[in-house]
């Protein structure tokens, strides 16, 4: 076994803000005259910090992580589309990236012609693709409108074919971003299927998610990466471990935030989820008992009974989907002590896969205008697919932001009267 | 100076380590690389890029690649109107429609290219940010699209030519060096290709001057006399000075191809040729220095 790419010392910083005037006159006179190294620069954010580890061959890395942690960055740094800050990148052989399906697509061409664009962008010769085009065009099941052009398409038969031309890639280390996973969820299965034969072929695969299901389900290796530093690098399953008790999953702080409303005789420091058996998980299942806990502190000497604490849930989109709340259930908590937590179980999660924001208010009383604590957009709250129905299928984000469950009977109708007849009974 | 980290360029090396990479990726400058080989390999990719370009530019238009025909033709008219007719501008007695076709076939080549480059990063960012290639596969193939426009023009003016041939016109008389005008749009390419390429790389970070390049060209088409002959030009200080615009030798060295009359002398095409390389040449070099970074800023 050899290392097919190595990563040492590696760095990568923004500059923070909007550019504006002044930033081209200080570049220019620290180009011109003071030469300092531009990284002095408090406006720097260091998006990665310090990252080295070793890849052998037929390895197939997890990068786990928060939204910000570093984990797209580094895989643009490995993909070679932004260059590092510090440190170098070392690799070996073929390298493909796949951070987006089908791109350079372009509407107006044929299905054919985007499959040739496509492939040249990613890095395959004329020949090479002319060689696989039936089988391509095969893959994707659009050999139908294959002289159509793309815009004509459904969203999902660009995305088949886009991913089609990708799976026929030929590389020794293939980089994965899991966003490249959409579609519908038998899509998503195929896709995850193909990278999982590409990792069992022997090639190396860096596969970013933070999916802790699919990195399971695909990884030999899992490196975690917190506020672009790597925290931690094992096996799959250990890092998996390590990442759903890091501190950073453990909770979201809320301490610092400064989009909130409310005269703060109560702060809620914290957001934390956690599954029936009271781990804390950074994302819950579809259908599976949750609990929310909003930790607090009290800053007023008391608080007037008849607290009214409310969890929004709203989609991507901001959209509302569901209220929670103490009053609704009647419940209301009396004294508070200086600390403690607002325990919300949900038995059975409603939402289907998706991303969706969480957002809590604190009310003197249900109702009331006068809010003690609020934030819109509190939490992020990753659903990853789960049973809600009992059948382990699902209906998409697209085809609604809640699950609901129902039940199906087929009830004749009599012929004569055209009166529905009592449902068939079966003993 | 030691590296200077947030400066962002890479240099991308074949190293005999003792294992050996196949690519390194680090900080540093890479002064005057301009990464050839690896354009080489993405020949396919500048190549199918030409093809999509022209295949829909025009696309969902009635009158289709009949545009590229109706923007010279429309101008010609306009200025042989205005210009010849009106303000009676001299052509020296070259017909008008040959005189103002001659300077626009080259001179359009060249501002498209320059046009057509000048934002390439902001225009590409959401395929630059995706996926690594050469990126000096985009403005090549942006001149290489040019090339179809400026053939139909071509052709156009040569049915004028063939027309003034035909009815014996006196003033227009083609030479043998027509057969060297391929060698004219390979330098008007590079220049347009050059400048193009430095204003994107130099405008990634504050658009300015892609902006103020719009209003350039406007103001060069003047300083390169497409509208009017240099030998309205008395004074020679002043002749001197549009034969130093890199533009405008070439141009010139088209009319006196193809009609047979111009001022212009070998020296100038040879100081223009040199201007020009020297610019394509740079503007690559500023252009692969701003790829390592330029999806941080735009």
């Amino acid at each position: 076994m050899s290392v097919v790419l190595r990563l040492e010392n590696l760095g990568k910083a923004f500059r923070l803000g909007e550019l504006d005037r002044k930033d081209f006159f200080r570049d220019w006179k620290r180009k011109l005259f003071t030469h300092e190294a531009p990284e002095d620069d408090a406006s720097l954010f260091w998006a990665l910090r310090d990252i080295s580890f070793d890849v052998q061959e037929g390895e197939v890395v997890g990068l786990l992580g928060r939204n910000g942690a570093g984990k797209s960055t580094l895989l643009k740094i490995v993909s070679q589309i932004t260059a590092p800050t510090r440190g170098c990148v070392k690799m070996k052989g073929r390298i493909a990236s796949l951070l987006e399906l089908g791109t350079g697509f372009h509407p107006d061409l044929t299905g054919r012609d985007n499959i040739f664009l496509n492939g040249v962008i990613l890095g395959m010769t004329r020949r090479e693709i002319a060689s696989k085009l039936d089988e391509i065009i095969e893959f994707s099941g659009v050999e139908a409108f294959i002289d159509t052009p793309v815009k004509r398409y459904s969203v999902g038969m660009r995305v088949r074919l886009a991913f089609a031309v990708a799976a026929h890639l030929e590389a020794e280390l293939l980089l994965v971003d899991e966003v490249l996973a959409v579609g519908d969820s038998v899509f998503q299965q195929r896709c995850l299927g193909k990278i999982g034969d590409v990792a069992r072929s022997g090639r190396t695969v860096l596969f970013v998610s933070h999916s802790t299901a699919t990195v399971e389900a695909l990884c030999t290796r899992g490196v975690v990466l917190v506020d672009g530093r790597c925290e931690f690098d094992g096996t799959a399953t250990q890092a998996i471990e390590y990442y759903g008790t890091s501190r950073e999953v453990r909770e979201t702080d809320l301490s610092k935030r400064t989009d909130r409303s409310g005269d703060g005789s109560i702060r809620i420091t914290a957001v934390e989820l956690r599954n029936a058996r009271g781990q804390v998980i950074p994302a819950a299942r579809a259908g599976d008992a949750v609990e929310v806990g909003l930790h607090y502190v009290r800053n007023a000497a008391t608080i007037l009974p008849g607290l009214a604490v409310d969890l929004m849930v709203t989609s991507h989109l901001g959209t509302p989907i569901f209220l929670q709340a103490n009053w609704l259930g009647g419940v209301e908590f009396g004294d508070l002590p200086e600390r403690g937590v607002f325990v919300c179980s949900i038995p059975k999660l409603p939402l289907p896969v998706g991303h969706f924001h969480m957002g809590f208010e604190l009310r003197t009383r249900i109702r009331s205008k006068e809010i003690i604590d609020g934030i819109e957009n509190a939490f992020e709250l990753h659903v990853e697919p789960g049973d809600f129905f009992g059948t382990g299928k699902l209906p998409e984000l697209r085809n609604g932001v809640c699950l609901v469950p129902g039940e199906w009977t087929l009830r004749p109708v009599d012929t004569a009267t055209l009166q529905p007849k009592e449902a068939v009974v079966t003993p | 100076m030691k590296e200077s980290p947030a400066d962002g360029s890479v240099a991308v090396e074949s190293l005999q380590d003792d294992e050996a990479w196949t690519r390194v990726l680090r900080p540093g400058r890479s002064l005057f690389s301009i990464p050839w080989r690896e354009l080489w390999r993405y020949r396919d990719l500048v190549w199918l890029l030409t093809v999509r370009d022209v295949s829909t530019s025009y696309h969902q238009t009635v009158l289709g690649p009949a545009w590229f025909i109706l923007q010279p033709l429309m101008v010609t008219v306009v200025f042989s109107y205005l210009f010849g007719r009106m303000a009676n501008f001299q052509s020296d007695g070259i017909p008008h429609y040959l005189f103002y076709m001659g300077g626009l076939v080259p001179w359009l080549f060249f501002s498209e290219s320059v046009n057509k480059n000048a934002n390439v990063f902001v225009q590409n960012a959401q395929l630059f940010s995706k996926v690594y290639f050469p990126q000096l596969a985009v403005p090549i193939a942006g001149v290489l699209t040019n090339l179809v426009p400026m053939a139909v023009q071509f052709g156009l003016f040569l049915i004028g030519l063939i027309y003034y041939l035909v009815i014996g016109d006196p003033w227009t008389k083609p030479t043998w060096w027509i057969l060297a005008t391929p060698l004219l749009f390979v330098q008007l390419g590079a220049l347009g290709l050059g400048i193009g390429c430095a204003v994107s790389a130099l405008s990634r970070r504050f658009r300015d001057l892609a902006y103020g390049v719009k209003i350039g060209m406007q103001l060069l088409m003047f300083g390169s006399a497409i509208v009017f002959p240099l030998s309205r030009v008395k004074d020679p200080a002043d002749r001197l000075l549009f034969f130093l615009n890199p533009v405008v030798p070439p141009i010139e060295y088209f009319r006196y191809a193809f009609v047979g009359r111009s001022l212009v002398e070998p020296w100038h095409l040879a100081v223009s040729a040199v201007v020009s390389f020297a610019v394509c040449y740079i503007g690559l070099v500023l252009f692969h220095r701003a790829e390592q970074d330029a999806m941080d800023t735009v």
